[in-house]
């Protein structure tokens, strides 16, 4: 793998893709059901991502989106269901394995982090080091790279608290590339940002996607710079999926995107861009 | 990075109190005692049999306690969050005088089995607390020290209920102890404690990394590859060893594990690989110099060490509650 793990990850796929285990999926979930207690937040959801695509997911609050994001992660208790991720069990392998494979960044919030930028960087080299080792020059290197691509270095040495929501935001997408990770997983990335954040969190991760070849799952409730400009968009709803497709076919069926939300939406063609733009009617009954 | 002498300046200030509290005490100690280890005379004996193990016994308690604080500090999120806040050490005594109040008299391995009796008390009252604030769904920093709060009581409660049935002599030793002292002879109470604190202590000199991750939030350390349910499980077992071992023998001493911890974050900053030796040094630094301070403040009287420590600790956990610091030292 490069110094990113980006690029060439595509080249570890077999030339006989889909043989055994399909080897050319980032995910494979089947039948997955998330229970908490007797709630039933997830219900058999089945879907894949294939490598290198990024697929939004969207739905009302409370539709078990950011549960079906940290069920990835192994995050949650309660989960049934098979869930391959880069063709490996979930179920087999350490989380210090699947941290290797993909990397998380939380919802923008207020937890205090008493570490300065490059301490936070640094310890997402916790996979790649072996039990009670030290930090190498190449983590040192990694994490340095990945500062450098996100435009943090300058405030390398500032302490994460100091930092504004849309900075720290930033570091937190840097600190899940410094794992060199295949594929990543943000809950939510831009919300509690202002637009000038959220379109350079975006721009950002679109970047690492495009460029990179980094498959990228994101929660979002911003369908405009979010859902639709993605490869793919899987819509859940009371814990069950109701759409799984391309952003085509969801503008296509404006009653899919109506039933989601239960809210009705005007579709505007951008002027400059032409590319469709959805916005919520209001003073609807 | 940050000031990089302060490490070695802890190292040279533990090292000082260490050999220098055995000088400190109502008598003077003559030099020709000091040379004499094995010699039979009164000030030799005070010396070598009396002060220089109470000191090593101190300066381990001290360690052990402050690493422990540290660990759940960073474990909990949350600088309030101690084993002596969470009951832990209430645990441990209720564990301890459960032992002696029944009369059992057995060793495992050469290991006491009040110490035994303890360290299953500690990991009990651990896993009752966490269980607490599992079931009320995660940590709220209030949610947690209530549960520490209303367990202590209870706990407490049973240890009066223990002292009240006990006969007077068995009583007053075990108000004594409970107050936290460092009162023996001889060299079997650092023995005692230095196998509990050291396997606790080196389990956390290895959890160094992991503890940095598990201060950024269970969410961040799962996804950066940390096994946070085997992290923790270690991690109860370490602090309820090194809690069960000191407590065993030298009581409850309190906020030891609160104070000395949240100095060091202040002195050398948050990172474990850094945090951890400077506590370890200033822990036992701290206790020993508490002990020499209880020895000497209203000579030829005893302060039992717990009260001097509860004293500075008392308003310490208030200046922390009311959020007297907090920037970078906060968690």
């Amino acid at each position: 793998m490069s110094a990113l793990g980006m690029k060439d990850s595509r080249q570890d796929a077999p030339a006989f893709a889909g043989v055994t285990g399909a080897p050319s999926k980032a995910f494979q979930i089947e039948g997955l059901s998330v229970k908490a207690g007797s709630a039933k937040i997830l219900q058999d959801v089945t879907f894949d991502v294939a490598e290198g695509e990024s697929l939004a997911i969207i739905g009302p609050n409370g539709a078990g989106k950011t549960t079906l994001l940290r069920s990835l992660m192994r995050m949650i208790p309660g989960v049934t269901g098979g869930i391959r991720v880069f063709g490996q069990s979930l179920a087999a392998c350490s989380q210090r394995e699947l941290a290797r494979m993909v990397s998380y960044v939380p919802q923008a919030e207020g937890r205090t982090l008493p570490f300065t930028v490059r301490e936070f960087m640094l310890m997402a080299r916790y996979p790649h080091m072996s039990p009670f080792s030290h930090l190498t020059a190449r983590d040192h290197e990694v994490v340095e790279q990945a500062m450098e691509r996100t435009g943090v270095t300058a405030f390398a040495d500032r302490n994460m608290d100091t930092l504004s929501g849309g900075e720290r935001q930033k570091v937190f997408v840097a600190a899940a590339l410094a794992q060199e990770p295949r594929a990543i997983l943000l809950d939510e990335p831009t919300t509690f940002l202002d637009y000038r954040h959220q379109v350079e969190v975006l721009e950002l991760v679109e970047r690492l996607h495009r460029e990179g070849g980094l498959t990228v799952v994101s929660v979002t409730h911003d369908l405009n710079q979010g859902a639709l400009a993605g490869d793919r968009v899987l819509a859940l709803r009371q814990g069950r999926t109701i759409f799984h497709g391309t952003p085509k076919e969801l503008l296509a069926h404006p009653e899919i995107l109506s039933g989601i939300y239960d809210t009705e939406f005007d579709y505007i063609t951008h002027p400059h861009t032409g590319a469709i733009i959805v916005a919520p009617i209001k003073g609807q009954p | 990075m940050k000031r990089r002498w302060m490490l070695p300046l802890l190292a040279v200030i533990a090292l000082a109190c260490l050999l220098g509290a055995p000088f400190v005490g109502m008598s003077h100690v003559p030099m020709s005692a000091v040379l004499d280890p094995f010699g039979m005379s009164a000030e030799s004996v005070v010396f070598w049999r009396i002060r220089v193990p109470r000191a090593i016994t101190a300066f381990l308690a001290g360690s052990g306690l402050a690493v422990c604080g540290m660990a759940f500090q960073a474990l909990f999120r949350n600088p309030l969050a101690t084993p002596y806040t969470l009951g832990v050490s209430s645990g441990a005594a209720f564990g301890a005088a459960v032992y002696v109040r029944l009369g059992l008299v057995f060793t495992l391995l050469g290991i006491p089995g009040s110490s035994i009796a303890a360290f299953v008390g500690a990991l009990m009252t651990i896993l009752l607390v966490y269980g607490l604030t599992k079931a009320r769904g995660g940590f709220s920093t209030s949610t947690l020290l209530l549960a520490g709060v209303a367990l202590s009581f209870f706990l407490s409660s049973m240890l009066l209920s223990i002292q009240y049935s006990a006969n007077l002599h068995d009583s007053f030793r075990l108000v004594r102890w409970l107050m936290g002292g460092l009162g023996m002879v001889g060299y079997d109470a650092p023995l005692n404690v230095l196998p509990f604190v050291g396997t606790g202590v080196v389990a956390l000199a290895l959890l160094t990394n992991e503890l940095n991750l598990i201060n950024t939030g269970e969410d961040i350390a799962m996804s950066r590859g940390l096994n946070v349910h085997r992290f923790k499980q270690g991690l109860f077992v370490a602090v309820s060893v090194t809690v069960g071992g000191v407590v065993a023998v030298c009581g409850p001493i309190g906020f030891v594990d609160m104070m000395v911890p949240h100095i060091c974050r202040m002195l050398v900053g948050p990172d474990h690989r850094r945090l951890f030796p400077a506590t370890l040094l200033f822990g036992g630094a701290f206790l020993t110099a508490c002990d020499a301070l209880s020895r000497t403040v209203i000579a030829p009287v005893e302060i039992p060490v717990g009260i001097i420590t509860a004293l500075l600790g008392g308003p310490f956990f208030l200046w922390l509650l009311l959020g007297g610091r907090r920037g970078r030292a906060g968690i």
